[in-house]
């Protein structure tokens, strides 16, 4: 086991190196100026050209890279050109927040997800599992920016229930896990949920439908096994997929859905990436992404060797 | 019936869940804000975000040596005394003025405001060698005191502020340096020991003079601020215990945070949901701000809009209400680049309006039928700041034109894009082949009202005078303009460099934004004024 998990993380490191190169070519190839967020159309060409002096954008790209680079690897990710505050905190407060809400999302979306997807494969073919199906597709086609702004006209705007957007009454660095400050999760998680919950339910659906199909077990009911024991061996051999795609669906939050931050206010990596973008932030962008990608990185990781644990065949 | 004890405690938290947004508006005189940015603006003197962030962590932490009067609501904002009283420029080298400073003044922390801050502050973003220059800071400054060099202390209370060239302007570009305090700064460098830490320190812990000071800050989210009690304005002395400024970039997320009572105040709302707004019982207001949505013409070889004729039948040949009521009522229709109650508006001979059959005769006189309509060609964004509807209202444009005989094409690109392109000009590849670019406009400053549009020296790339505008005749008013430091006789100097350009037409002038905000009706002494500021110390809360 210990020598399955170095040799995985030993695969990560290219991986990694190529992520930073990727990462840094795309925000610097991409058209416009790197110093939109703090100099004005109308600043004077020699402003303009002091500026790039000033921040270091007048030098060759390899040496821009290497220096961040060196840089990164030291936890510095620079600072922020539009706000002046350090990369590493900014990325780190936003990760926080949306770990908090991504993993929130993901528990409803594999729990309602997990049983819908039961539901469909025991009674496939029934209207249990047209049903559940259906829910499952809802979940997968909506589009969540447009299901955000509804729940939010409806339980916000209208009802007054819960509030619209934000992340608690003093903000996240106030967060408390008490009810005033859970109510502003609400809304966020159920709308980011919908997606999990839609692809695990497919996924374990077809599982549970293939699983039953197999000879085991008609061999276990053969032997008289009660219908909750063949639950626990069909549960046991969709467990590792549906693990893995919890994982991926949970990096994939982890992104942050840029929209469901915005539509919500919620201060995570997705409205930090909305910012950087527009503002064109190119060390808050570049780092935003590399330590996102580090996190997909390290999930898929984990999930690996979880997967490992609980089917040994996967490390041969 | 009796409920048993598990129906109770969910009863509880039900109604303790369900009604937190109702305890949240509790009635505390906190006046929070819904702002359109994605992030608090800077709060170390020198805001980003544009004139937002000069709103709301410029003009309420901090002053200027001058100030807008945001006092009327029916007049043009002009420039005031703040921290300065008087100022005059030297008669024997007018590169050179004297600022008389308010002696009763002192920063958040305590220390006294003189001559000393004012170099300081300049020092900040102008002197590369000082300890605290700060890079981040110079662009949003530099740029709107284009001229400003140097500031020398005369004696405590008195300062000599040295331009680049003669500039009458001065006194209005002042208005966007903030004072931050020097010995709050210095307390920052002597506990982190260097420059850019002591600027990120002083960002999250500022000290200004303003009327609120800084209480709580979390970036990205909120921005607490407590009335100033020892301000030196008497009369902009706030009576509110609290502002909370709130960045909600989404204007669906803003409109709902307003009407579930998270917020007491939410700038642009959303267009479609103002109805709405207004029949839950909020207030609306607007005024037409010093904003101008144009259609900036080339006066490159090729151009169409070469004749004076064809520029005036476009100004003529559409009607702004009608384009007023797609805005909901929400647009200034403009006479100009300013409105005729400004000083600076010196009664141009040409009148912009609605008049079809006088654009209709304009066209057919310079050659252009229906059945021979003139091409033209506009380089616009789908978005950005400022920019309004951009492409409802070109739309409405390129219908209504056609009936003076114009097919215009749209060449709608990315709002940065659009941005950078408008530094390029129209005789430059990125262009696209362009006869008009569609860019708003701030017109608070002359520089960046007319000159920067009009002047030979502003020719791409120097500046914004996209479309190559300009001939010595513009360029000796603006000359007489700048060099002339009577406030009236400057004022009389720029009215006569307006009516010239309303008369050449350089633009079409299709909107001037109101700039709605949306308020609950708790909200008391709220004066809207015709400018992109508003301010909060003299509104109070029921």
């Amino acid at each position: 086991m210990f020598g399955y998990t170095l040799r995985r993380i030993i695969y990560t490191l290219p991986v990694l190196l190529g992520v930073s190169v990727v990462c840094f070519a795309l925000v610097h190839i991409s058209p416009g100026d790197p110093l939109i967020s703090i100099l004005p159309a109308d600043a004077s060409i020699e402003l303009q050209e002091r500026m790039l002096v000033l921040y270091g954008f007048d030098r060759s790209y390899p040496e821009q890279f290497i220096l961040w680079l060196g840089r990164a690897l030291q936890g510095d990710l620079g600072t922020s050109i539009a706000t002046g505050r350090p990369v590493t905190t900014e990325v780190m407060r936003a990760v926080a927040n949306t770990l908090m809400l991504a993993s929130v999302a993901t528990v409803i979306g594999f729990v309602l997800g997990c049983f819908f997807g039961f539901v469909a494969g025991y009674f496939s073919n029934s209207p249990m599992d047209k049903a559940a199906s259906a829910a499952a597709v809802f979940g997968v086609s909506v589009p969540h920016y447009w299901l955000g702004m509804v729940l939010v006209i409806i339980f916000s705007a209208q009802l007054g229930w819960l509030p619209a957007s934000g992340a608690g009454p003093g903000g996240s660095s106030q967060w408390k896990f008490d009810m005033e400050h859970l109510s502003y999760m609400v809304l966020p998680a159920i709308t980011m949920s919908v997606i999990p919950m839609g692809i695990i339910a497919r996924t374990v659906r077809a599982l549970v439908a293939e699983i039953l199909a197999q000879e085991f077990v008609i061999g276990l009911r053969a032997r008289g096994l009660s219908e909750f024991g063949v639950f626990v061996h069909v549960v046991k051999n969709a467990a590792p997929t549906a693990l893995a795609v919890m994982g991926v669906q949970l990096g994939y939050l982890l992104g942050g859905s840029i929209l469901i931050e915005t539509v919500f206010s919620w201060p995570g990596t997705g409205m930090l990436l909305n910012s950087a973008i527009f503002q064109r932030d190119l060390p808050l962008l570049q780092g935003t992404i590399l330590v996102l990608a580090l996190f997909f990185v390290v999930l898929n990781l984990i999930v690996d060797v979880m997967q490992s644990a609980l089917d040994p065949r996967i490390k041969r | 019936m009796v409920p048993s004890k598990r129906t109770s405690i969910a009863a509880l938290l039900a109604s303790s869940f369900l009604t937190l947004p109702v305890s949240a508006v509790a009635q505390d005189k906190i006046l929070r804000i819904g702002m359109t940015a994605a992030d608090i603006p800077r709060t170390l003197g020198q805001p980003d975000q544009g004139f937002e962030g000069n709103r709301f962590t410029g003009m309420t932490i901090y002053d200027s040596l001058t100030a807008w009067d945001l006092s009327k609501e029916d007049e043009a904002s002009v420039v005031i005394p703040s921290l300065a009283t008087s100022w005059e420029v030297n008669p024997e080298d007018t590169t050179k003025w004297t600022f008389v400073l308010r002696d009763d003044v002192t920063f958040h922390d305590g220390s006294p405001f003189n001559a000393e801050a004012v170099v300081w502050n300049v020092q900040k973003v102008l002197d590369e060698d000082a300890p605290h220059f700060d890079a981040s800071q110079v662009g949003v400054t530099a740029s709107r005191m284009p001229t400003l060099r140097s500031a020398r202390v005369i004696d405590e209370f008195t300062v000599e502020l040295t331009t680049s060239q003669p500039d009458s302007f001065l006194p209005i570009n002042l208005t966007n340096l903030f004072m931050a305090s020097p010995t709050h700064w210095q307390a920052k460098f002597e506990e982190t020991g260097d420059a850019e830490a002591a600027w990120a320190a002083f960002a999250a812990d500022p000290s200004g003079s303003g009327p609120f000071r800084v209480t709580a800050f979390s970036p990205r989210e909120r921005l607490e601020m407590v009335p100033n009690e020892n301000y030196w304005d008497p009369e902009r002395t706030s009576t509110l215990d609290g502002v909370v400024l709130v960045p909600l970039p989404e204007a669906n997320a803003r409109t709902a945070a307003l009407l579930s009572g998270q917020v007491d105040w939410i700038e642009a709302p959303a267009p479609d949901a103002l109805a709405q707004i207004e029949a839950r019982g909020f207030t609306i207001y607007s005024n037409p701000q010093p904003h101008v949505w144009p259609w900036q013409l080339s006066f490159a070889e090729d151009s169409p809009w070469l004749d004076r004729r064809v520029r005036h039948a476009a100004n003529l040949c559409f009607d702004r209400e009608e384009l007023s009521i797609l805005l909901g009522g929400y647009m200034g229709i403009p006479k100009g680049t300013v409105d005729p109650s400004h000083p600076w508006w010196g009664n141009p001979s040409f009148d912009i309006r609605y008049d079809l059959e006088e654009a209709q005769s304009l066209m057919t006189e310079a050659g252009f039928s229906a059945d021979n309509p003139l091409r033209v060609k506009v380089q616009t964004s789908a978005s950005g700041s400022g920019q309004m509807q951009p492409i409802p209202m070109n739309e409405y444009l390129q219908q209504a034109l056609r009936e003076c005989y114009f097919d215009v094409e749209l060449d709608v690109i990315e709002w940065n894009t659009l941005f950078t392109n408008w530094r390029r000009g129209a005789m430059d590849e990125s262009a696209n082949g362009a006869h008009a670019i569609n860019v708003t406009f701030a017109t608070m400053d002359p520089f960046f009202a007319m000159v920067r549009f009009t002047s030979t020296q502003t020719f791409p790339p120097v500046s914004n005078n996209w479309g190559h505008f300009g001939n010595d005749e513009f360029d000796a008013l603006i000359e007489t303009a700048r060099t002339t430091f009577d406030d009236d006789a400057r004022d009389d100097a720029l009215a006569a460099l307006h009516a010239r350009i309303v008369e050449e037409a350089p633009f079409v002038w299709v909107a001037h934004d109101a700039g709605p905000r949306a308020m609950s009706t708790r909200v008391t002494g709220v004066v809207q004024p015709r400018s992109w500021f508003i301010d909060i110390a003299p509104m109070g809360m029921e």
